[in-house]
């Protein structure tokens, strides 16, 4: 039914903007009373793990048609699944980072996240003190000196953790997020009811919501895209890293490895020894955030040095 | 009122199965692919390289060996912090062959291969970053991939990184404006 409100000229304009998107189906039930042609079945359509894979390229055609007349340039929507024999894990090296902030443009460019009101930012660089150690009481995310690193501070990257127990999908009331095979947990947009019970339960803070429309410049909007990743989101749904999922599965490294300045970033498959998060896990100090909440990220903060 | 009640009965019943259902994504059969690994080309100033262009015996006759301030490269060597106490250009540099650097040994090394060179002091990251945790690779995590010599990130006369500016913070959630635009 978003994709109802994202074609335009549904009638959506009916519903207040101020309501919460639980109620859309108000919209649409009023969008057919007006008899307005509609998406009736994105609206009727099952939940996305109960489609066939033929039904799922139905809806993924009909969304690249549909983005690729909105943004004026050709948008691809993929529904690759995930590799056999693979689970995703990432490590990130505090002894590295210098809290530059490459990673979270180029997170936020790879992912069509909303560019301001509401802005939206999946990593979050937390500045500490070198002598508390990691601390989250006293970290500061809004740091804006000339240049970084500041002397006496470290800088702590976190965005969603993967986790293998994750408190979002136990209580989303609709099962509109789940965990994936290859470890990445997802959220389908569209199943999505934007009560925020997942927000609530993140512990790291990982989910964010679309208070309004995303604001995403044609120009800037990234026409590579997956299903359950970052294809264009309708307003009033959460949203969160899923590890460049359109990247990932096409064996790509993500994103935020990619710009890194100072290779602080390191992504691969957990069951393959060999890959570079197992070497840096194999051979580092490693910890895990919060590991007293047993969520089982996969995600790995280490120190090289 | 009466698709009220249709959608949300179809949104209670649908979230029933969940818990059983089968995503509908299939998995993807990967064969394992042929680790194609290349380097960054060493980052050299436009149309210095080769160094025999000027450092050529056959025009200059003899090396002088001795460490001295010379007359040339001038931004190198006031931008020189790399144990520049004990340290010169003809330690890493080859004397003989000035288009090649060389190990303690006297072996000499391209510039393809200067983590070698590096690796001699630094064996600690050489170690890491021939594992992947040193250092930086963009491409496939599971293929073909490019990874950084040591001084594509490291300038070799000056190696400690250069501070940078961090791009702008978050907006903070009391100047966003939530609701209207
Ligand atoms: S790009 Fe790298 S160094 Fe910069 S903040 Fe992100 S992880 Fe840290
Ligand atoms: S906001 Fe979160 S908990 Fe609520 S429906 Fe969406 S994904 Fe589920």
């Amino acid at each position: 039914m978003s994709a109802c409100e994202n074609s335009g000229g549904c009638g959506s304009e009916v519903v207040d903007p101020g309501r919460r998107d639980v109620l859309k189906f108000l919209a649409v039930g009023a969008t057919m009373a007006t008899g307005a042609a509609c998406d009736l079945e994105g609206f009727f359509r099952k939940s996305f793990r109960e489609l066939s894979p033929a039904d799922v390229r139905r809806m993924t055609t009909g969304w690249e048609r549909k983005y690729t007349r909105k943004y004026g340039k050709t948008v691809t929507v993929s529904e690759v699944g995930p590799m056999d024999g693979v689970k995703f894990g990432y490590g990130l090296d505090l002894s590295r980072c210098i809290g530059c902030r490459r990673c979270v443009y180029a997170c936020v460019e790879e992912n069509n996240q909303s560019r301001k009101e509401p802005q939206i930012q999946w990593i979050r660089v937390l500045e500490m003190d070198k002598a508390h150690g990691v601390d989250l009481n006293h970290s500061d995310i809004y740091y804006d000196a000339a240049t970084v690193p500041q002397p006496g501070k470290f800088y702590m990257p976190i965005q969603c953790q993967q986790c293998d127990d994750p408190p979002c999908v136990k209580t989303c009331p609709v099962g509109a997020t789940w965990k994936e095979k290859d470890g990445i947990v997802v959220i389908d947009y569209d199943w999505c009811i934007g009560c925020r019970c997942c927000m609530s339960a993140c512990p790291y803070g990982a989910r964010h919501f679309n208070w309004a429309e995303p604001s995403l410049p044609a120009q800037e909007m990234n026409p590579k895209t997956h299903v359950l990743g970052n294809r264009p989101r309708p307003k009033g749904v959460v949203e969160k890293c899923t590890f460049c999922i359109q990247r990932t599965r096409e064996g790509l490294y993500p994103a935020c490895v990619e710009v890194c300045p100072v290779g602080a970033r390191k992504f691969g498959n957990l069951l393959d020894p060999e890959s570079e998060i197992r070497q840096a896990m194999d051979t580092k100090r490693v910890f895990i955030l919060k590991e007293d909440l047993a969520t089982h990220p996969s995600f790995f903060y280490f120190y090289a040095t | 009122m009466l698709w009220m009640a249709a959608a949300l009965a179809l949104t209670l019943s649908s979230a029933g199965v969940i818990g059983t259902a089968i995503p509908p994504t299939q998995v993807v059969k990967v064969q394992k692919k042929e680790k194609l690994i290349e380097a960054e080309k060493p980052p050299f100033t436009e149309g210095i390289f080769p160094c025999s262009q000027c450092h050529n015996l056959k025009v200059n006759g003899k090396v002088n060996p001795t460490r001295r301030e010379l007359q040339f490269h001038d931004e190198i060597q006031s931008d020189f912090h790399h144990d520049s106490e004990n340290r010169w250009c003809l330690d890493c540099h080859d004397a003989n062959n000035r288009d090649v650097l060389h190990l303690t040994s006297g072996a000499a090394v391209p510039f393809t291969e200067s983590y070698k060179l590096c690796g001699q002091c630094h064996g600690d990251k050489y170690r890491d970053w021939k594992r992947g945790v040193h250092g930086k690779r963009v491409g496939q995590w599971n293929g073909e991939k490019t990874y950084f010599l040591c001084v594509n990130c490291h300038n070799p006369h000056s190696p400690r990184f250069k501070s940078l500016k961090p791009l702008p913070p978050p907006i903070r959630p009391s100047d966003m404006n939530r609701g209207k635009r």
